[in-house]
């Protein structure tokens, strides 16, 4: 270990056991200068409080979904009536109802046509542009490469307003093909950055022997680096398909026929409907469909999610 | 891998580009060029204007207004979400009890329960909470009342001086489980011997974090900051669909809201292009900001 900006003092493993050096700032000294014997109780009383800490926060993460579960199988009276109290009865029609009256079904398949979709065009295109750009060394190449890192620091907002012209112009909107092809393309600049990245760091041996023996560079992609790219497909895949499923902004302004409405659409427009229709239960129970896919995924996958959420961080 | 170079090299990047071109990168330099004209969108023509949209955003208090709100939302939702980010991380993974430096039991399950409400969509997240902020009907001023605080019962969306600190507080409640997660990644990193002595010298659990922690992990901190200084910026669905209209007297109008009204509800798409040049501009400059503010040497170890 290097510190290099501050002075060493208490924390270095050089500095001996005792740290009451003259450079100790007198609040420092008294909070933990050296071992007292009530040091050890007044820790275990802030491991207790610390705990106490974990405790709340998990309350707080799981209360408000558990609600909301609970909240799916209620009717209308007892939703407002009693927020806090189990259902006398578990009204599974509630989905039902979400499903076919309120078009939750409706807006499930659009999603899932839009974001299917989407996320096969956004791995195939974005993993043969990072292929390419990976590994083979072509006049343009460095160019090609930062105008795509450069689409991942600007903010979708900026592009907004002509989006919606190029798209209007193109007869795309409230289609699904031009839902498709807007994801992909703000899906590309991270998926190409992060596997370009990734392909680089694959051993070449295989794939050169591959094209020795004579098979065909797109052969060569599609049955050899593929496959061993295939961690880093997993991950940037499982965060696409977050951003697309949650995607709001885009669905806002390029879809506006309700028919076509994705989930996140039909739910905000849903929780201003209800409060005509006075159907609270049947919006809960659309937002626990909505929300189930991901769940879901995250539930069966943790760990994956996780990483592949915290890859986006790279950007 | 020379045979057949420059054909696969064409055949693989024409779709991507072409489309990472048509809706991409075209938009983006088109915003450039629209933010100087008066465009309505109904006409083909764009009549140039210059500089009168960045003259007339600049007078617009409106746009000031809507500008704060980022501002404290840019300084209140990272500083909260990474100071209570860290707070858990070391919990989990150090010095959780006294002569130990493992973390508490059942690290793994808390993990995983606070990433949750992370990777809700932000649409399911925002009529959620709708609900629970219902101040007659909702479950959190029934539960105060329940607990005897029904003094702290507040209209929560509908109070001007509330709203956009009940926005921000479910921007924490949505960050805080990712943070864990990234910090504890990074915490794992740190080798244990530094922690070990650091238990040795009776350094207390705020001392290591103050003195060993935190300066180890400067850098996942700063990516952090301008991960969550982003999300403050872009703001966009949660405030949208919880308060479609900017909140009670504009209190949680946000950048990204306004320039929404401005395009697709008053059709000023000059303008409009004009408050999006500014907010990437912003943008660039908060990541420049806190890289500058917080640029040291990396400890390497």
């Amino acid at each position: 270990m290097t510190d290099t900006t501050t002075p060493p003092r208490s924390a270095g493993p050089d500095t001996g056991p005792r740290s009451d050096s003259p450079g100790d700032s007198p609040s420092g000294a008294g909070s933990g200068g050296r071992p007292r014997p009530g040091g050890r109780l007044s820790r275990r009383l802030g491991t207790g409080a610390t705990q106490g800490f974990l405790g709340v926060w998990a309350l707080l993460a799981a209360v408000p979904l558990l609600w909301a579960l609970v909240s799916a199988f209620k009717t209308n009276n007892e939703l407002f009536a009693s927020p806090w109290k189990l259902p006398a009865t578990w009204h599974f029609d509630n989905f039902v109802r979400a499903w076919t009256k309120a078009d939750i079904g409706e807006y499930f398949l659009n999603t899932v046509v839009v974001v299917v979709g989407a996320l096969a065009l956004t791995m195939l295109l974005g993993s043969m542009a990072a292929y390419v750009l990976a590994r083979f060394r072509f006049p343009g190449n460095r160019v090609v490469y930062y105008a795509f890192v450069a689409g991942m620091t600007f903010p979708v907002f900026l592009a907004l307003v002509p989006l919606f012209f190029v798209v209007k112009n193109l007869n795309l909107l409230s289609s699904y093909p031009g839902l498709i092809l807007v994801y992909t393309a703000y899906a590309l600049p991270f998926t190409v950055f992060f596997l370009t990245g990734f392909f680089r760091t694959l051993p070449t041996s295989v794939a050169e022997a591959a094209v020795i023996d004579g098979c065909s560079q797109e052969g060569v992609f599609f049955r050899i680096m593929l496959p061993m790219a295939k961690p880093g497909l997993v991950s940037v895949a499982i965060f696409n398909f977050l951003g697309m499923w949650n995607q709001y902004l885009l669905p806002l302004v390029l879809n506006s026929d309700q028919h076509k409405y994705l989930l996140s659409q039909g739910l905000a427009a849903l929780a201003v409907q209800q409060g005509y229709a006075n159907d609270w239960s049947a919006l809960f129970a659309g937002l626990v469909i909505a929300a189930l896919p991901v769940v879901a995924l995250y539930l069966a996958l943790a760990k994956k999610v996780q990483t592949g959420l915290s890859v986006g961080l790279l950007k | 891998m020379e045979h057949g170079k420059y054909r696969i090299i064409t055949l693989f990047l024409a779709a991507p580009l072409t489309l990472y071109g048509v809706f991409v990168l075209s938009p983006f330099a088109q915003a450039f060029y629209i933010s100087l004209t008066s465009w309505t969108g109904f006409t083909a023509a764009q009549p140039f204007v210059g500089l009168a949209n960045y003259r007339r955003l600049a007078s617009d208090p409106g746009f000031w207004k809507a500008l704060e709100h980022n501002a404290l939302l840019l300084v209140a939702v990272p500083l909260v979400t990474i100071a209570l980010g860290l707070f858990f991380a070391s919990t989990l993974n150090v010095g959780a009890s006294a002569g130990t430096v493992k973390g508490v039991r059942g690290a793994g399950p808390y993990q995983k329960l606070f990433f949750l409400p992370h990777i809700l969509p932000a649409v399911i997240t925002a009529v959620l909470w709708q609900f629970l902020y219902n101040p007659q009907l909702g479950p959190i001023n029934s539960a105060l009342d329940a607990v005897g605080l029904g003094s702290l019962k507040a209209t929560w969306l509908g109070d001007p001086a509330v709203a956009l600190w009940s926005l921000a507080a479910i921007m924490v409640w949505t960050g805080v489980g990712f943070y864990v997660v990234l910090f504890s990644a990074a915490m794992q990193s740190i080798p244990r011997d530094i922690y070990e002595a650091a238990d040795l010298d009776g350094s207390s659990r705020f001392q290591t974090m103050w003195r060993i922690t935190l300066p180890l992990l400067r850098e996942t901190v700063q990516v952090a900051w301008i991960y969550l200084g982003i999300a403050a910026l872009d703001a966009f669905a949660l405030f949208e669909v919880l308060l479609p209209d900017g909140g009670p007297d504009n209190s949680t109008n946000v950048v990204a809201q306004y320039l929404y009204q401005a395009a697709f509800q008053n059709g000023q798409f000059g303008y409009a292009s004009a408050i999006g040049v500014v907010l990437c501009l912003l943008t660039l400059l908060m990541a420049a900001a806190t890289f500058g503010l917080s640029r040291r040497e990396t400890i390497e170890f």
